[in-house]
């Protein structure tokens, strides 16, 4: 290294090229850097095969503790195929609209229930956003400078968001005692958690100097969060919870599969009871709804994200 | 203030008057923009009113049912496993396991998929974006719904979790790879094409660099949120302390059901801690103000 750093240092430029300057290293040193080369490469493959094989050890580990049985998948696999082709729905072309009817004979209630589960997400969402507002301010090391109150908000929103929004609709369905409230309550509490980290995150993230101004002019510590903080932060959190409003789709979709009511209940039912058709009738309605929902979601955050560039 | 005062600027220097006769932009009310926001937060709360009228969400249902969760949570001190502890901890390592293995597998699957759905690999379009849609539509089901189907090839227990994780994370990160290697630098990959590289040659020595810590760190990621999703996938019957969870709910088992759950925490807590550890050695520590 010193040589080559005194060889570009003094090198007679003007005279010769760089390159056979290099060449005319002599022999000990060129030895002694192509080695320190070699021990480099070689410390770095030893590090990635140490890391091949703790995960490939981990791996094995797991596949152990899982019961995983490739034997038993390959065995059973027509199984799936089977099952496919069993929910499958039987649709003939000179029959099309009468086996479509009666494909979906219970649509009207099936929309329904495809409904009420939007509308838990939608609630879980808008609640849990509200929450999550209320609450990253609290936990944003620049705005709050106390360390209990910061440490409690970031406790609360990590339980929120650790615990499966599943598991406290489990909870809150023998506490509510009915089905489609629980589901919603239990995706408030998640999502509050989840977007609160997120959106604390934003909020350490913000320009400070607008703080300070609307701070210098005697504002509290409300006004200061209204004038300064709120303009710079709300285009990420709009854009954060309709993210979440797609992941609550899909799990409000099987909040029904413990009893929360909406499509997931219904669905359940029908994979139990092997109303084949129904469960591929089903499963087509959720399938589209997500794959919508994703579709408007996504183009809406490219125009906020748009917006934002704009500014 | 070391070092004495900032300049003073004299009161009279700034006029409010003129400035808004100056920029009457900045302060007159822009109707407009308040009527949209009015118009938007009165939309949200008409279907907000609707929803509640629907899901029969009521502010006495609200309250008796906390006051019975109040009563809940008293049931479930003190802590008491009543003997099933070592249960819960293998099958606690059962969830992890499910969470590793079917993160792992879905990974070393979706990588070569991804890279068939990538733009800068795949220039064709109608073959990237019918793998694009096709991921699309695996990862639209949920992990329970996998669940469910795998139980009905494989039995019950949890070979079905782990093919349940499998295909979700199969949809989802073959979308997440393929985006990264959309987003790298093509300039690498040009450099080894002039050196007379082929295409594999570019994509082993250009594009596997740049996207593999980026992956490395996603297929973390997903582990993290796949240990909770292992942990309540036992409630369709597809192992994991799922089942237990399920089984003491509906039997008001509230003892030990707060110890599960407080171990839980710790767990994905722990997994969270490392994983972004490693996470961050990975990519890097992330610039902080």
């Amino acid at each position: 290294m010193v040589a080559l750093s005194a060889l570009f240092l003094f090198g007679d430029f003007d005279a010769e090229p760089l390159l056979p300057a290099i060449h005319q290293l002599p022999e000990a040193q060129s030895r002694a850097l192509l080695h320190t080369y070699r021990d480099a490469v070689a410390a770095k493959r030893r590090k990635a095969w140490l890391g091949f094989v703790v995960v490939a050890v981990l791996y094995a580990l797991a596949a152990r503790a899982a019961d995983v049985r490739p034997g038993a998948f390959f065995a059973h696999i027509d199984n799936f195929t089977s099952y496919i082709v069993r929910i499958l729905p039987h649709l003939t072309l000179s029959n099309f609209a009468g086996d479509m009817a009666s494909w979906y004979w219970n649509f009207g209630k099936w929309l329904l229930l495809l409904g009420d589960t939007l509308l838990a997400a939608y609630v879980g969402t808008l609640l849990g956003a509200v929450g999550a507002f209320l609450l990253c301010f609290a936990a944003s090391a620049n705005l709050t400078s106390s360390r209990i109150l910061r440490a409690l908000a970031r406790r609360w929103l990590e339980f929120c968001r650790t615990v499966p929004d599943i598991v406290f609709a489990m909870i809150f369905l023998i506490a509510f005692k009915s089905g489609p409230m629980a589901g919603a309550v239990a995706l408030t509490v998640h999502t509050m958690g989840a977007l609160g980290k997120l959106f604390a995150e934003v909020v350490e993230n913000i320009d400070m100097k607008p703080v300070e101004g609307v701070t210098a002019t005697g504002a509290s510590w409300l006004q200061t969060i209204r004038f300064a903080v709120v303009p710079q932060v709300m285009q990420s959190f709009a854009s954060y919870t309709l993210l979440r409003f797609e992941i609550n789709v899909r799990s409000a979709s099987v909040m029904g599969f413990i009893g929360a009511g909406g499509i997931g209940q219904e669905f359940i039912v029908a994979i139990r009871s092997f109303y084949y058709s129904d469960v591929s009738a089903m499963l087509v309605m959720i399938i589209v709804t997500v794959f919508v929902i994703d579709l408007l979601t996504e183009r809406l955050r490219h125009r906020l994200a748009g917006a934002q560039a704009h500014r | 203030m070391i070092g004495g005062h900032p300049p003073h600027r004299p009161p009279g220097d700034v006029d409010p008057a003129a400035l808004a006769a100056r920029y009457p932009a900045y302060f007159r009310p822009s109707w407009r923009n308040r009527a949209k926001v009015g118009a938007l937060a009165a939309a949200m709360l008409a279907l907000l009113f609707l929803a509640m009228v629907r899901l029969e969400i009521t502010p006495e249902r609200f309250a008796a049912g906390l006051l019975r969760l109040g009563t809940y949570v008293r049931q479930m001190l003190p802590p008491d496993s009543e003997g099933r502890f070592w249960f819960f901890v293998e099958a606690l390592v059962q969830t992890l396991g499910i969470a590793f293995a079917g993160t792992l597998t879905a990974a070393i699957l979706a990588a070569p998929v991804s890279f068939l759905a990538a733009r800068n690999i795949v220039p064709n379009i109608f073959a990237h974006f019918a793998v694009r849609r096709g991921l699309d539509v695996i990862r639209s089901v949920d992990a329970l719904i996998w669940a469910l189907i795998w139980i009905n090839v494989v039995g019950l227990g949890p070979f079905a979790g782990v093919l349940a994780i499998i295909c979700v994370d199969f949809g989802g990160l073959g979308k997440l790879f393929s985006e990264a290697i959309e987003a790298t630098d093509a300039r690498a990959g040009e450099g080894v094409i002039s050196t007379g590289g082929n295409q594999l040659h570019r994509i082993r020595f250009a594009l596997i660099p740049q996207v593999l810590p980026v992956m490395a760190s996603q297929v973390l990621y997903f582990f993290e949120s796949n240990v909770r999703s292992a942990t309540i996938i036992g409630i369709v019957g597809a192992g994991g302390v799922g089942q237990y969870l399920a089984e003491m709910v509906r039997m008001l088992d509230l003892q030990p059901l707060g110890i599960l759950v407080f171990m839980i925490l710790v767990t994905v807590a722990v997994i969270d801690l490392i994983s972004s550890r490693i996470r961050l050695a990975i990519i890097g520590r992330p610039p902080r103000s």
